[in-house]
């Protein structure tokens, strides 16, 4: 048994042992490539994978950027959810929102990319470019400040007390009853960005014949055809648009913070990312902004996976 | 009958009552999609005593060009001569777009097409990239970038725009499709590496590149350079312009000539590039 046992262990260390030297034949081999790779994963690797990294160990100190961190274990992340109630607001805005602007605005870039390409070309283009400018108009959206402004020179006030619905100007962006809806509508004016191009693409790139294929099987109009034949054929984009979707929906602060001000009134417009802002930008606890922001990645990725697994199922 | 049918409507399967209904919806919403941006535009042209007009009115009933001329006079005022903001702007576009493409491409080019240890896990990290908001690393890279000296230096612009992973994520999925046998045959008439890549990959990818142009170009013009650069000469020229429209009040007028110039360049970038940027999100799907 023993001398038996004893063989197994060396075929196995000898086993490992080609393994390792093959595997070093094909990096000396393949020194090319890594040539090509090194500028982009160099750079990659500094300012995205090292400063995660980084986030996650700060997560565990207490770091004001004066003083060296000192290492405070859990304390951050007990803090957060025990005693920290705008961090629980916040978590609870930010699900609010990503859920009404994540598959809202997934479902609009489907559904319009699906619409515009019912058309000619020309016709397509041109309602492309309307429903995309929105996302990429820079600070265009500040104009939604001045239809939602609070007295009766907003254009939404002057409208409604002109038609006599109100009899007061209501301080839309003061408010944190209409905070909240407002910046989600203003999100969703930008959202057809990204994921609606890939729509569109991936729409066009569907086989014609299996339209008429699927004319010959017995389906009768657009919706059957939508359902049967289209969906199931862009699942890839699908998935792509979907984690574009979610990222956006969940970083949208660079419109909160100018539409509801910073901060909002009674933080009702804080989510996990402008939470993130104040304890990274305004108060310098580098430690607990770095526990926010390791939460906010393993939370986002965890859905993102999650939608992954759904979606994979499409047509399934 | 039925072949009669099938001439008069091009599409199987169409109604025309549908395409109404589908028309009517996309003309609704694409009013509601542009009003905000047809505001922006007429604003711009909008005297003074009618940019506060009440009722407020969508479109400009006399038009000028004051604002413009007052944002130019504004300019030519500045401590730093403007001149400077937009060299700062030129050299963060050209310098961060082209390298980015380049360096993505190279990048692209191998894990796309050649194998070797450790692509996949790269290939991994690099779609996990893109499922999380950027401000996770806003705090880190503010140290690394203290680290390596680039406070106050245009590098810590230009440099990461290189590695943007979106750019690098579709090129790669773009450079797929490069049918294997034209690198092969390629590689038998004696040509090098590099050249298979400049001579042969490159333009075979111009729809890819043309895209992440532009979506460079977007991102390096929206970033006004307030997490790293404090130096009021290192600034680029769309901080100038916030600035000069942050005037309040007073300000309003050349404040909507500076929102249509923030809005016109990328928009007028996007028109002309749309069918080259549709064509590259056709293979950005995940398999």
């Amino acid at each position: 048994m023993e001398t038996q046992l004893g063989m197994d262990n060396q075929t196995i260390t000898r086993r490992w042992a080609n393994r390792i030297s093959s595997l070093k034949e094909e990096i000396i081999e393949s020194r090319n490539s890594y040539l090509y790779l090194a500028p982009f994963a160099l750079i990659f690797i500094t300012f995205t994978v090292i400063p995660v990294l980084i986030a996650m160990v700060l997560s565990f100190t207490y770091y004001n950027m004066l003083e060296a961190p000192i290492w405070v274990g859990w304390q951050n992340y007990l803090k957060l959810f025990l005693s920290d109630d705008v961090f629980l607001l916040s978590v609870k805005n930010t699900f609010v929102f990503a859920i009404i602007t994540g598959p809202v605005s997934y479902l609009a870039c489907l559904l319009f990319a699906w619409m515009v390409n019912e058309f000619k070309p020309k016709i397509r283009a041109l309602f492309t470019l309307i429903f995309y400018a929105p996302s990429i108009s820079g600070n265009a959206y500040l104009v939604w400040q001045i239809m939602f402004d609070t007295d009766q020179y907003g254009y939404l006030n002057g409208l409604l007390l002109n038609i006599g619905l109100i009899n007061d100007p209501i301080p839309w962006l003061n408010d944190p009853k209409y905070i909240l809806p407002i910046v989600i509508l203003v999100v969703l004016w930008m959202s057809l960005g990204i994921s609606f191009l890939v729509f569109i693409a991936g729409l066009q790139n569907i086989d014609p014949k299996l339209y008429e294929a699927g004319a010959i099987d017995g389906i009768k109009n657009r919706w059957q055809e939508l359902w049967y034949i289209t969906l199931p054929s862009m699942r890839p984009q699908l998935m792509f648009g979907a984690i574009m979707s979610i990222t956006q929906s969940f970083a949208a602060s660079a419109q909160i913070i100018p539409m509801a001000g910073f901060p909002s009134v009674d933080y009702a417009a804080r989510t996990i990312v402008t939470h993130l802002i104040d304890y990274g930008t305004v108060r310098f606890e580098m430690g607990y902004a770095a526990a926010i922001a390791t939460i906010l990645f393993l939370g986002m990725v965890f859905l993102q996976k999650t939608v992954q697994r759904l979606l994979s199922k499409v047509g399934e | 009958m039925k072949l009669d049918l099938s001439i008069r409507r091009k599409k199987i399967n169409r109604s025309t009552g549908g395409d109404i209904f589908l028309m009517t919806i996309l003309i609704l919403t694409a009013c509601f999609m542009a009003i905000p941006l047809i505001y922006t535009i007429s604003s711009a042209f909008k005297p003074m005593n009618e940019i506060f007009l009440y009722p407020p009115r969508i479109f400009v009933i006399n038009p000028t060009l004051n604002n413009f001329k007052d944002l130019a006079i504004l300019m030519s005022e500045s401590w730093v001569p403007i001149t400077r903001y937009l060299s700062n702007s030129l050299l963060i576009v050209i310098l961060g777009t082209g390298g980015h493409i380049i360096i993505a491409s190279l990048g692209a080019y191998v894990v796309s097409k050649h194998q070797f240890p450790g692509k996949k896990l790269f290939s991994e990290m690099v779609l996990l990239s893109l499922m999380f908001a950027p401000e996770v690393t806003a705090i880190p890279n503010y140290l690394v970038m203290s680290k390596l000296g680039w406070i106050n230096s245009l590098n810590s612009m230009i440099v990461p725009a290189w590695g943007y992973s979106l750019g690098f994520y579709l090129m790669s999925k773009f450079m797929q499709q490069i049918p294997d046998t034209l690198l092969e045959s390629a590689k038998i008439d004696g040509a090098s590496e590099f050249r298979i890549f400049w001579a042969i990959v490159m333009p075979y990818v111009k729809p890819a590149w043309l895209t992440l142009m532009v979506f460079s170009f977007q991102q390096l013009w929206r970033d006004q350079g307030g997490r790293f650069i404090y130096k009021e000469v290192l600034k680029p020229l769309p901080y100038a312009l916030q600035q000069i429209a942050a005037g309040g009040i007073a300000r309003q007028g050349v404040a909507m000539a500076v929102a249509l110039i923030m809005l016109l360049v990328p928009v007028i970038l996007f028109m002309f590039n749309m069918s080259k940027i549709v064509e590259t999100m056709g293979t950005s799907g995940i398999d």
